[in-house]
This record gives structure tokens, sequence and C-alpha cells, in this order.
């Protein structure tokens, strides 16, 4: 939008940009784009404000929550705090998350985790940046919690018949994070190593980590 | 009864594992309700945020998609707490409508 409010002091076409420049906006991107400009006008934000804000959720991905994962797999202590309080130990990595409580649930070897949010789309976006669309779909949420097995089978993920499997529906409160099990073969990686292993759906619980 | 929202345990079809970029439009009304939600302004709750998307009736929430929600909400919620007004709004929604259309006029 913003594109097309300032001055260019010169006449060029912007290239066009598929999806957006190319429909005209919805109902709703037009209420977006007039309630931002009016709340900048009155002051209650400023453009500058959204723009930084914007590029804090840009810098935000599945890269945080690898990192943790891989201090966890190498660091005994770091993961035993880990487990005890989310949110100090991921600060440690300089990853902050001050209006939520983390609870980090561990994978091993009688034990998967899975994460959801039956209600809305909570979900651990400091560790994980925005969740994928169908973490936020119906079929997920409705699914997930009465039938896991079938939905990770979805993902490719056969668990052993007799793993326990716990859902954790998260809330506007508290966010969780799975800890998968580090995989075998990689007792002679680096953490720096560990965490390319480490994707963003195996931290939801619906994959498991693998050895490259 | 249940909420239209509260759907654990609900009968669904298969996981539709596309996954789209997120646009400007969505990022920026995500941009706005951080910056409303912050302490320097506290004009909106987590808790209000979702009390706007949870009473949009089942045909709007089923319809419309995430960010169209988030909008809907944040926007409504604005303007219960008297922050914008309709009149405002509506004005200002037909201008950016102008603007948007005039992209493909004139070549």
């Amino acid at each position: 939008m913003s594109q097309h409010t300032h001055d260019h002091g010169h006449d060029h076409r912007h290239p066009p940009q598929p999806d957006i420049d190319s429909e005209p906006m919805g109902y709703y991107q037009i209420m977006g784009a007039a309630l931002g400009e009016l709340l900048i006008e009155k002051g209650v934000i400023t453009a500058d404000e959204l723009r930084a804000t914007i590029e804090l959720i840009d810098s935000k991905s599945p890269e945080g929550g690898a990192k943790v994962v891989a201090r966890a797999w190498t660091d005994r202590e770091y993961k035993k705090r880990l487990l005890e309080n989310g949110n100090a130990t991921v600060d440690e990595l300089g990853i902050e998350m001050p209006d939520t409580h983390l609870v980090v649930v561990e994978n091993t070897d009688t034990v998967h985790n899975v994460i959801v949010c039956t209600l809305c789309s909570c979900y651990p976006r400091m560790l994980l940046g925005l969740p994928p669309d169908w973490y936020k779909a119906h079929a997920y949420r409705s699914r997930v919690v009465h039938e896991p097995r079938a939905v990770l089978g979805e993902f490719g993920t056969e668990l052993p018949d007799d793993t326990e499997i716990r859902v954790h529906d998260s809330t506007a409160d508290m966010r969780y994070l799975v800890l998968p099990r580090r995989p075998d073969g990689t007792e002679d990686m680096s953490e720096k190593e560990l965490v390319e292993l480490v994707t963003r759906d195996c931290m939801i619980g619906v994959t498991l980590p693998k050895a490259l | 009864m249940r909420g239209i929202h509260d759907l654990g345990g609900l009968p669904a079809g298969p996981v539709d594992q596309a996954e789209h970029e997120h646009g400007y439009w969505e990022k920026r009304i995500d941009g706005i309700r951080l910056l409303l939600a912050d302490k320097k302004r506290r004009l909106i709750t987590v808790d209000e945020m979702r009390r706007g998307i949870e009473s949009l009736g089942k045909d709007v929430y089923d319809k419309l998609s995430y960010y169209e929600c988030w909008t809907a909400s944040v926007t409504g919620v604005m303007l219960e707490k008297g922050v914008i007004t309709t009149d405002e709004l509506g004005r200002k929604m037909a201008e950016v409508e102008e603007r948007d259309k005039a992209r493909f006029e004139g070549g």
C-alpha cells in the first residue's frame, strides 16, 4: 500500500508483484490498509513503528527454536534447565518470550509430543516464526487431539504402537515447544551441524528429525 | 453450546499441507495488532482480540481467511473503543479503494 502513497518525484511504474498487484484489493485488505492509515494519522502508532514491527515479525524463524534444541542435545545442564524453566532458558540464547509461559516437552523412547491450539492459533512464534497455514486450519485443530496417529501419518510419521502420544493444547498464556529426540548416527556432529537437522515440523511434533 | 472457534475433536477431512508466503497486508495487520497491544498503548488484549474473532458468526468465521478474521476483529475493537469512528473508517476505506482502482486505469 505504501508504494502508492509516497511521492517518487519521478515517473516510473513499480515492477508488478504477483498476487498483490495483479488483483484489486479485497474488502478486508482495504479495511486493514484504512485502519493502519487512520491509526498513523491520529498518532496512535507511527509509520516507523509499524515498519519496525513488521521487520521484527520477519526476523523470527524456526532457526531460533533449532538453536535451542541443538543446545539441549549437546549440553545436559542446558536441557535440564530448559525443561524446568523454558522462558529463562531460551532467553540464554537471546530469545525473549515476555508475555507467555513456555513449556518444553521432551520426546523419549516411550513418549512422543505434538502441539496444537484447538481454539485459535497460539504458537511459539518467538521460537518458530509465523505458524504454517495447516496449524491454523480447521482440519488439524479438530483432528489432532482425537486421532493424532492418523494426522501424523499424513505427515509421513509412523510411530511404534506402544509409543504414548501426548497432544498439548496451547493457550493464549501458555506455549509449547517439542524437544525432539536426537537422531541416531549424529554422535559426532557439532552443535552447529545439529541445528541443520532440526526442522519447524519436528518442533511442532508432526515429524521426526532425521540424520542427513 | 460449543463456540464457533472450539474445533477440538470435531470430524474433519485430511490436513491440507499447502503453505503460502505471508503477504504484506497480512503482516501489516499482525504488526498493527502487536503495536496496539504493547505496553505503550494497551488498546487491545489477546482476549479482546479473540472475542472479536469468536463473535464473527459461524458463516463469516468459516469463510474468511485467517488474517481477514484478524482484520475484522482488530478494527471492530478499535471502533468499540472509539479509537476510530465508523465515519472515519468508511471514508478512509473508500479512499483506499479509489487509490487501488486507479492502479488499473489508464494503463
